[in-house]
């Protein structure tokens, strides 16, 4: 199957290289500290360290520790703390250890971050990037696998940005420590050392591989809004991000399934466009993430599409999801959306 | 665990009440108040484990006789004090004024800082301009001192055309970048940690300017302040903590902030911070531990908590009704009195000012806001009709207008349209 990755690539990107997801995410922030010092890292253990995933390693012995800095582990003191910098003209990238931990922090985000433009009619704004690891498939249990991305696109103000491979994860990071708005960017640690296929029990493979692992050294941005069409297709059209783009499309090439996988790469802003025209193509739309399901994306995806193509459609728009329980630590691979369930799920919507 | 055989006591449980409801006879003869003068003043070097006795006192420069006393008399000149009295004369005009209106139906809601006024505007006084003050909502005295535009102001408690926020912000909820004074928020003390990113974001660049911020003693409890208190002590941050204990947060007493068990200014101890307790209705007093909070910061000697003891004398806004909950007694008993009288009756102790001259600035000032009110009133009040453009209300989510917002905005614009009436309306 075809491994066609549009991106919407600008900049002076450099020698290509192969890295991981983590690599990428580290480069990223290297080269954007590079070009402007106003930009700086903090959060728990990302200074001397470089963090409990190595993201930012080697950060702080080249940018020095009043720019790459640990934190007191006090999400909410470390959101508030981002916005009081970004307030006073630097473009803070604050680390949430995990997404599971973002919570304390969601007054300063959804109150505070979220809203200061607006309320101060853009005398005021907070230009940070939180980045946050996020997802499950790592037996990480309740704390260490949610998948809090439905809150935030709930919330007005906040861009909420999700990559599925290293290519795209510098791409976004850059354009989101660019951005003047503030951006989550969550990071699915499931894919971060090599794409995953959905088969817990399978070997993994790793970025060495796969495109999206072949990375420009330098600078590069993808601009936010903008999904990638990662596999043409016509029988139908699944809209995925993250973690599950590789699920969704291992499926459909162990099915033989001429599917269109759009990875939407950023959920607010949404590309609303690429979604529109190839459901319109293909009559049939699947959504699929792992987080759980009441209220989930998945909903406003669904939504959405039935609103702009219903008369395009030919089967009702499916949704694949976890479930809406905790992530259960030794039933994670019950949890987890996985090629069973989506294989389910394709089946259903194609029968007619 | 039933089967057990047990002889114990029953527990109870304690929760805190007042010492007077609506009805009682008030006697505060249980707030200590230290003598004025009678405190030491630390070298601003010195180590905060050195002076932990100053979050237990009351530090005061004012004494009984209006007299400026001890080592914390910041000795200013008459002039500065003069200002200072102004300004919290104007405020306390400023705040009558927009209360009325309130009343008379031209604004959503107003909160008064009455009997708190020293609190804000002394401290103003010992900051420097471009310091930033990340306020709560009732220190409207650090525009005032800072000659922020009193018709400005009253824009935005209008919501009018000429409300710099566009009309999305409640009355009252200022902001202004170029003033030093930033967005208030109306969620508690979120503020605290914003202030200490600023202070070490200044420091981290190596300027000059520091953070200041103000909360409330009720919101002390917030997670934010103790979050705010840790990054700013592990950093050194050149921030002040301003903890205003005004005795009630709504219909709260200070006891359900913890008050029963110690003072607010001695939460810095755990912190290894420094606090110091002073007397809020002193503006010499504020004005001293300001200064020498300020100069702590710009030395690196890190941050300082204020706790700012005083009374808030009327209720807690516009929609409150202090009487349902507290002895009426109370503000007129508070032992500290009143900070604009106490700064008036040092000025004529001192041969600086008389009654004939405060009489007339009561009235230069009445007569200031009123034509102001008047000046602001010509670009609108509230509720009379749309003062912004319509389709402002999109303006500034994002930096640039995404796609699904664009659409909302249309069809706000298409309802208008289907009305009937459309921008019927707009002013």
């Amino acid at each position: 199957m075809s491994d066609v990755i549009e991106t919407a690539a600008t900049g002076e990107a450099g020698e290509t290289v192969r890295m991981n997801m983590i690599q990428s995410i580290n480069s990223a922030m290297a080269v954007m500290m590079e070009r402007d010092p106003n930009v700086i890292v903090m959060g728990e253990d990302v200074g001397y360290f470089g963090g409990v995933f190595r993201a930012t390693a080697g950060l702080q012995e080249k940018f020095g520790k009043t720019r790459v800095f640990d934190t007191p582990i006090t999400e909410c003191g470390i959101i508030g703390v981002a916005i009081g910098m970004g307030a006073y003209g630097l473009r803070p990238v604050p680390e949430i250890q995990f997404a599971d931990y973002i919570y304390p922090a969601l007054d300063q985000l959804v109150s505070e971050a979220a809203r200061l433009r607006y309320r101060s009619a853009g005398q005021f704004t907070a230009p940070l990037t939180v980045r946050s690891p996020f997802g499950g498939g790592i037996f990480g249990g309740q704390t260490h696998s949610q998948s809090p991305e439905g809150i935030f696109t709930h919330v007005s103000g906040v861009k909420t940005v999700i990559p599925s491979t290293p290519y795209d994860a510098k791409g976004l990071l850059i354009a989101s420590i660019e951005d003047n708005d503030p951006v989550i960017f969550f990071e699915p640690k499931r894919i971060y050392n090599g794409p995953f296929n959905g088969h817990w029990d399978r070997p993994a493979e790793n970025w060495s591989k796969h495109p999206g692992g072949a990375v420009p050294e330098g600078y590069y941005r993808i601009e936010l809004g903008k999904a990638a069409i990662v596999r043409p297709g016509n029988a139908l059209t699944i809209l995925a991000y993250g973690t599950m783009v590789h699920v969704a499309k291992a499926t459909v090439e162990e099915m033989g399934i001429d599917a269109e996988i759009i990875d939407l790469r950023t959920l607010v802003p949404l590309d609303i466009e690429t979604i529109e025209e190839s459901v319109k193509k293909t009559g049939r739309c699947m959504v699929v993430h792992e987080a759980t399901r009441t209220g989930g994306f998945g909903a406003e995806l669904s939504a959405l599409v039935q609103e702009r193509c219903f008369y395009h459609l030919e089967a009702p728009v499916e949704r694949v999801t976890g479930f809406d329980t905790p992530y259960p630590h030794s039933l994670e691979w019950a949890y987890f959306p996985g090629p069973v369930r989506i294989g389910q799920a394709l089946k259903k919507l194609l029968k007619d | 665990m039933a089967d057990v055989p047990r002889n114990l006591p029953p527990l109870s449980l304690h929760v805190p009440e007042p010492k007077f409801r609506p009805g009682d006879a008030v006697d505060f003869a249980a707030v200590e108040v230290p003598p004025a003068g009678a405190q030491p003043r630390p070298d601003t070097a010195a180590d905060p484990a050195s002076f932990h006795d100053l979050s237990y006192t009351l530090i005061r420069v004012l004494d009984d006789e209006g007299q400026a006393v001890g080592p914390w008399n910041p000795r200013l000149d008459p002039d500065t004090l003069r200002t200072m009295l102004r300004d919290m004369a104007l405020v306390r005009a400023f705040d009558e004024r927009m209360f009325r209106a309130q009343r008379q139906g031209k604004t959503s809601f107003y909160m008064k800082c009455t009997g708190e006024e020293a609190v804000a505007i002394a401290a103003t006084h010992a900051l420097s301009r471009d310091d930033m003050c990340f306020p709560s909502y009732r220190q409207q005295g650090i525009l005032i001192a800072r000659n922020y535009s009193l018709v400005q102001m009253m824009n935005q408690i209008y919501s009018n055309s000429g409300d710099v926020l566009q009309g999305k912000q409640l009355p009252i909820m200022y902001s202004s970048r170029d003033d030093g004074f930033f967005s208030i928020s109306g969620n508690l003390t979120t503020q605290y940690p914003q202030a200490v990113g600023w202070a070490m974001a200044s420091a981290a660049k190596g300027d000059t300017r520091i953070a200041a911020t103000w909360c409330g003693e009720g919101s002390t409890a917030e997670g934010d302040f103790h979050s705010a208190m840790t990054f700013a002590t592990v950093y050194k941050a050149p921030v002040i903590f301003n903890v205003v204990n005004n005795q009630w947060a709504i219909s709260s007493f200070s006891g359900f902030a913890g008050a029963e068990a110690t003072t607010f200014a001695a939460r810095a101890i755990g912190y290894g911070m420094a606090g110091l307790r002073i007397d809020g209705n002193d503006a010499l007093a504020v004005y001293a531990a300001t200064q020498w909070a300020a100069e702590r910061a710009r030395t690196n000697q890190g941050p300082t908590l204020i706790e700012h003891f005083t009374y808030r004398a009327e209720g807690h806004s516009t929609s409150d009704d202090p009487t349902q909950y507290r002895s009426a007694g109370e503000p007129g008993a508070w032992p500290l009195g009143d900070p604009v009288a106490r700064l008036k009756a040092h000025l004529i102790a001192i041969g600086e000012w008389d009654e004939e001259r405060h009489a007339a600035q009561d009235r230069e000032v009445a007569e200031l806001v009123k034509a102001a009110q008047k000046e602001a009133e010509k670009n609108g009040i509230l509720g009379h009709g749309l003062h912004q453009p319509l389709d402002s209300l999109f303006d500034g989510v994002f930096e640039e207008m995404p796609w699904h917002l664009r659409e909302q905005r249309q069809q706000m614009l298409d309802e208008e349209e289907a009305s009937g009436r459309p921008w019927a309306r707009k002013a």
